[in-house]
């Protein structure tokens, strides 16, 4: 029930997330989310994209330092509050968010947030208790 | 008129005396070396040489140099002249673990020493009138106890400051009326500039200062002398020699005088090691013609410098040393500590990271920035900020552990530092330390 994120290490310059995103492009991956968290002088760039295969080759191939992780999905309508319901859920049973982001998808109307937990399982557990839905890899590719 | 000599008949001795002096004391150092030093009789038999062979400055190239590797072999107590029950000190150089230079005094050794930093602060117009005070630190390094010895001998009111602690040291100037300041320059500027700041300038006292135990350049000189409104005056020295007040300063501030009663230079080609000419560039060397303790014998310090027997309008006939003019090892001195760019590699290797870095040294407002960039590697990224950064932590302290110092370090990406012709330029020194 988890995605796949690709984690990507870069250096706090100007033109920094431009390299990066051109080298995506060119491998012809798009990219469905985004998020950069950053230190002083460098950054962690988070993606999630329709390919993680080709965008970790293109990555390599460009000499980029990267890893990739595994995060839950978890989809709630489009509507005020949905954030919100699912973070209470986890909140009440104890499990704290590592980092997470947002994204919109038009088509279905559904906001996915991306979120890593220390306890991965747990939190699957709690979710689906709770009648969260939590989106696979084919969902996300198929956005 | 101030007495213008600590010990006028040595320091204005005609030159030919000089050298019988060099010659004298030479043959009976290099008996003591080889009765008392297994080490060094060692290297010298190595090269086929007896104290027989040595019977003045004449035979000097005859011996075999002494480097740091030397000092780091013997370490501590293989160059040992005197057995240690009749040493009374040890001084230690600024500290980078694995080339700790360890130097021992007898008594003797330290009123010899005491008295070359005497000369030093005479020189720039001390007397038993003046307030000097010594911002060099105090402890293992030799700035502090050097200076404050001589500022005794020559009866000046000592304030035994240490280095650091920027407002109690203008309190004391301003209150004791400091007249001369002992510290490293860039330390000497940076009270220019609080004293600046503070508004103090009227009711600072100082006349001269004696900097030294770092690089700087004539511009720094106008700079701190401006500030301080002093005359500030270059002192050298090193710990293996004794520490400051090998050469010093005097009032026509155009290079040092090379304290020639105990100490004699040489300049060689540091690739062949062959002794160069009066007046040619290459790496200054030091026998130590006095020393009981420590008494090391054609040591190279890697400084590049032009020596000088022009006739100096102070009197002094003891030859001059230019302001050294760089180094002939990769070694940087940063904030008045010695680095090696291999111990940086050590450390990122200790630490499970690929050496890949760049060290950038630069200096901003007279004072020495710090900067090593480090690329990341896939041993070292994580998907956790934290774990990062915690990393990035523990590389910074262990690189201090080894340093001594501080350094800011950055993580870059891969194969982002320069590289020319496939190798990269581990170091950018952007100070201008030589004229």
């Amino acid at each position: 029930m988890t995605v796949k994120q690709i984690s990507v290490f870069i250096e706090n310059k100007v033109g920094g997330l431009a390299t990066i995103t051109d080298v995506l492009a060119k491998a012809g991956v798009n990219i469905r989310a985004l998020s950069i968290a950053d230190a002083s002088d460098f950054g962690i760039l988070r993606l999630i994209v329709d390919d993680v295969f080709a965008a970790g080759n293109a990555l390599r191939e460009n000499g980029n330092i990267y890893s990739i992780t595994d995060v839950l999905a978890v989809a709630g309508d489009d509507t005020p509050g949905s954030i919100a319901k699912i973070v209470n859920v986890l909140a009440k049973e104890g499990i704290g968010l590592d980092y997470g982001y947002a994204f919109f998808a038009k088509k279905e109307n559904l906001a996915y947030m991306i979120i890593r937990v220390e306890e991965m399982d747990k939190a699957v557990k709690v979710l689906n208790e709770n009648n969260i839905h939590i989106a696979d890899e084919e969902e996300i590719n198929g956005i | 008129m101030a007495k213008r000599y600590y010990q006028p008949e040595i320091e204005t001795m005609p030159v030919e005396e000089i050298k019988a002096l060099q010659s004298e004391r030479l043959v009976k150092q290099v008996k003591h070396v080889w009765d008392n030093v297994p080490y060094y009789r060692k290297k010298m038999e190595e090269k086929g040489v007896t104290p027989d062979d040595i019977k003045g400055i004449e035979d000097l190239h005859k011996l075999p140099f002494l480097t740091k590797d030397d000092l780091r072999e013997a370490y501590p107590y293989g160059l040992l002249g005197k057995p240690l029950k009749d040493c009374v000190r040890i001084q230690s150089t600024s500290g980078t673990t694995g080339r700790r230079v360890v130097a021992f005094y007898t008594q003797h050794d330290i009123d010899l020493w005491e008295d070359c930093c005497a000369r030093a602060i005479t020189a720039v117009g001390g007397t038993n009138e003046d307030v000097v005070q010594v911002a060099y630190g105090y402890g293992l390094f030799t700035g502090g106890p050097g200076l404050n010895g001589g500022s005794h001998k020559v009866g000046c009111l000592t304030v035994p400051m240490s280095s650091g602690n920027t407002d109690r040291q203008l309190q004391f100037m301003t209150d004791l009326e400091s007249t001369i300041l002992c510290c490293t320059p860039s330390y000497a500027a940076y009270l220019g500039e609080a004293i600046e700041e503070k508004g103090l300038k009227n009711q600072i006292k100082l006349k001269a200062g004696i900097f030294g135990a770092e690089a700087w350049t004539e511009e720094m000189r106008h700079d701190i002398e401006e500030k301080l409104g002093i005359k500030a005056y270059d002192i050298y020295g090193l710990t293996e020699s004794s520490g400051p007040g090998v050469a010093f300063e005097c009032e026509e501030q155009t290079g040092m005088h090379i304290n020639e009663d105990h100490f004699i230079a040489e300049i060689i080609n540091p690739e062949t090691g062959e002794v160069l000419p009066e007046g040619e560039k290459g790496e200054l060397v030091f026998t130590s013609i006095t020393k009981e303790a420590f008494p090391l014998l054609r040591y190279r310090t890697k400084d590049l410098c032009i020596l000088s027997r022009k006739q100096c309008s102070c009197g002094r006939t003891h030859i001059k040393m230019r302001k050294p003019m760089g180094r002939s090892d990769d070694m940087l001195i940063i904030r008045g500590v010695n680095v090696f760019p291999s111990q940086i590699e050590t450390v990122l290797l200790n630490e499970g990271m690929t050496p890949n870095y760049q060290i950038i040294v630069d200096r901003v407002n007279n004072n020495d920035t710090f900067d090593i960039n480090v690329e990341m590697s896939q041993e070292m990224f994580s998907d956790s900020l934290g774990k990062i950064s915690e990393k990035e932590k523990q590389l910074v302290a262990s690189l201090k552990a080894m340093l001594g110092i501080q350094a800011k370090v950055h993580l870059v990406e891969p194969k982002s530092i320069t590289r020319s012709e496939g190798k990269a330029v581990r170091v950018i020194d952007k100070r201008k330390l030589y004229d």
